[in-house]
């Protein structure tokens, strides 16, 4: 209302206010991805040098790829069975330390406990998952030992299942937090108050502590979504090279130098991506959920 | 079998969270049926976890609690059928005013065309008809306490539960909220039990004023009767309007007795009915501060008085149809004297200036 009569000093100061942030978004951010545009734009001779110009034939040959959309389906796959066991694993995590844990300094502590994995690096991590899935494996062993099973199971690692076990391991504190952070803002005496109208335990999650741990549980699901649907490396390593990603496709691109296919691929993704998380920005108001 | 009376019992109730400290320590009171009582005392004197003992959210430590000849220690608020409006309301900032209304309805499996109706019914009793969708963010403080009133009046609770239910609101909303609480209990015809820490709020809305210090009732009773006669110098000075003053019996003179004071001839102080006391006790009486009137020495003191104590004024603020002259009377305690405006305008005393202060002698009350 009021912008086109701002005077010229405020509008410098609200520059200076915003420089910090410009700094550190145009290098590392706009740049990069601007680069990564033109790419895809751009000819190549096949072996790694680039022809400046425009040409949609790098779009053109990835949206032809059958494969293409065969590791769209795989990576939505992997991202819904994901963001599903982390939505329920976080959601019940946070609301036991948001309301069962009375002590709220035994709260903080379990909400750092979470976060203890995180100490090791992730390639840490998954590796530590093959003495308990492999075939040798203690999961293997104790079903052997039980006589359940006969034959270890060969389905726990390297497989799609150990691909989505790596995932929730590494990405259910990402729901966690957000959740817990919102689930922490709901008053108590709300609680009380529905208790007092007469609603059970299930009433009272689903009528209020669901309702107003939205914005928790879309950014999760932004952090999530975009971690999985972006990610190449856990897929090559738990599935041990059976399945594949749309970015481990184009990491393949690289490899062999074919540049502008890649771009065209990682633009392609980050317009899906953008999509997603506009339409979980329109289910859910989270500026307005978090500034009220 | 369930009872629709909605009067209250309190038995023995102790509560601790602790073990060690006892915030409610051995309460009993009886509530009437359809009564607007009314808990009243400083912040921690317990008043807020009796309530929440009555409303079901706490559990007494010792103690009973029957409602309508029912003990309901230990049931569900449901069961009790009490509700209670909070303070700063709790709302669910989520739901629209007539989503919260409806929420108990909801919860009990009512269908959303019953639920709807009624909550709108009651959305009208309380005058909010053209609120109803909105979100309780964008209502005022007034319009949210109506709908923390409507929600937690549409399940007909047989008592209902204010846990300080004006304070978040400013001074002229809250005497005007005040009469609605008043109008609204009339029209349920129900209990209402209304825990506040302001003096005037209760003796304006009460029929039963209840006093509490340290997890005691210091006194019971009518709003008048708690007002006009306070047990104890506590509850006098909690009241307010009231003056205390204390020394030694001097001689007890059949219906009466003469404090020693340092004034000359002593304070002449009639007993109370069934009392007694003797020579050299140590007895607080409180005399009505708007009892007390202000005579320039040397001259005659009015009718019916006959003690006088000579004061320096130390302050006077105008009230409007009074005026508040606090006086040096006690050494190290208030002593203050409400003048009618008319009276003290007709001859203004000014700070410093020397009076006597003199009130009719069947005014002071001795207290326990």
């Amino acid at each position: 209302m009021q912008s086109s009569q701002t005077p010229p000093r405020a509008n410098l100061a609200g520059w200076f206010y915003v420089a910090p942030l410009v700094l550190v978004l145009v290098p590392f951010f706009v740049a990069p991805i601007l680069v990564v545009l033109a790419a895809s734009f751009f000819a190549t001779d096949g072996f790694g040098g680039l022809t400046p110009g425009f040409t949609l034939a790098s779009y053109v040959e990835v949206l032809h790829s059958a494969l293409t959309l065969k590791l769209y389906l795989a990576t939505i796959k992997f991202t819904v069975l994901t963001w599903i066991c982390t939505l329920i694993i976080g959601f019940f995590v946070a609301y036991f330390l948001v309301f069962h844990v009375r002590n709220q300094l035994l709260a903080i502590g379990l909400f750092l406990l979470c976060t203890v994995p995180f100490w090791t690096s992730n390639i840490i991590r998954m590796i530590s998952w093959i003495p308990l899935l492999g075939k040798e494996g203690l999961i293997n062993q104790a079903l052997l030992g039980m006589g359940v099973i006969r034959q270890p199971l060969e389905v726990l690692l390297f497989s799609d299942l150990a691909v989505v076990i790596a995932y929730v391991h590494q990405l259910t504190i990402f729901m966690v937090v957000p959740i817990f952070n919102s689930m922490a803002r709901i008053d108590k005496k709300l609680i009380e108050a529905a208790i007092d109208a007469g609603a059970s335990r299930f009433d009272i999650m689903r009528l209020i502590v669901v309702p107003m741990s939205k914005s928790g549980i879309a950014l999760g699901t932004i952090f999530v979504v975009s971690i999985v649907m972006g990610d190449f490396f856990v897929v090559k390593v738990m599935s041990g090279g059976g399945s594949a990603s749309v970015v481990s496709a184009f990491y393949e691109d690289v490899g062999v130098l074919q540049y502008p296919t890649a771009a065209a691929s990682a633009v392609l993704l980050t317009l899906v991506l953008v999509a997603i998380v506009s339409l979980i920005l329109r289910t859910v108001d989270i500026r307005q959920e978090i500034t009220r | 079998m369930k009872s629709d009376r909605g009067d209250i019992e309190l038995a023995g109730v102790c509560k601790s969270f602790d073990g060690a400290t006892y915030v409610v320590d051995g309460v009993n009171l009886k509530i009437a049926d359809g009564a607007y009582c009314c808990f009243i005392g400083p912040s921690g004197c317990g008043k807020t976890t009796i309530l929440r003992m009555i409303a079901g959210h706490d559990d007494p430590t010792a103690g009973e609690i029957v409602i309508g000849g029912q003990n309901v220690v230990g049931l569900a608020p449901v069961q009790r059928r009490t509700a209670m409006m909070f303070q700063s309301y709790a709302l669910f900032p989520h739901l629209t005013v007539r989503e919260n209304i409806a929420f108990a309805l909801r919860v009990r499996g009512q269908s959303k065309s019953d639920r709807l109706r009624a909550a709108d019914a009651m959305i009208e009793k309380v005058r909010l008809t053209q609120f109803a969708d909105r979100l309780p963010a964008q209502l005022s403080g007034g319009q949210q306490q109506r709908v923390a009133l409507a929600r937690a009046a549409i399940t007909e609770p047989r008592v209902l539960l204010l846990d300080e239910p004006l304070s978040a609101l400013d001074e002229q909303l809250r005497v005007q909220m005040r009469q609605e609480l008043r109008r609204m209990q009339q029209e349920l015809g129900i209990t209402f039990i209304h825990v506040t820490h302001t003096q005037l709020e209760a003796i304006a809305l009460a029929d039963l004023v209840v006093v509490m210090e340290q997890g005691k009732i210091k006194q019971a009773g009518p709003a008048r009767e708690v007002y006009a006669h306070p047990h104890d110098r506590y509850v006098a000075e909690f009241m307010g309007g009231q003056n205390v003053l204390s020394g030694r019996v001097e001689k007890v003179n059949g219906a009466s007795f003469t404090l020693a004071r340092a004034a000359p001839d002593g304070i002449e102080v009639p007993l109370r009915p069934r009392s007694a006391v003797s020579v050299g006790d140590k007895v607080d009486i409180a005399v009505r501060r708007d009892d007390v009137a202000l005579v320039r020495p040397g001259r005659d003191l009015p009718p019916g008085c006959t003690t006088s104590l000579p004061s320096r004024v130390l302050a006077i603020e105008y009230q409007g149809y009074f005026v508040k002259v606090m006086l040096d009377t006690v050494p190290d305690d208030e002593f203050v004297a409400y003048v009618p405006e008319k009276t003290f305008f007709a001859d203004p005393f000014a700070v410093g200036d020397v009076v006597m202060a003199t009130w009719a002698t069947g005014s002071a009350l001795p207290l326990a």
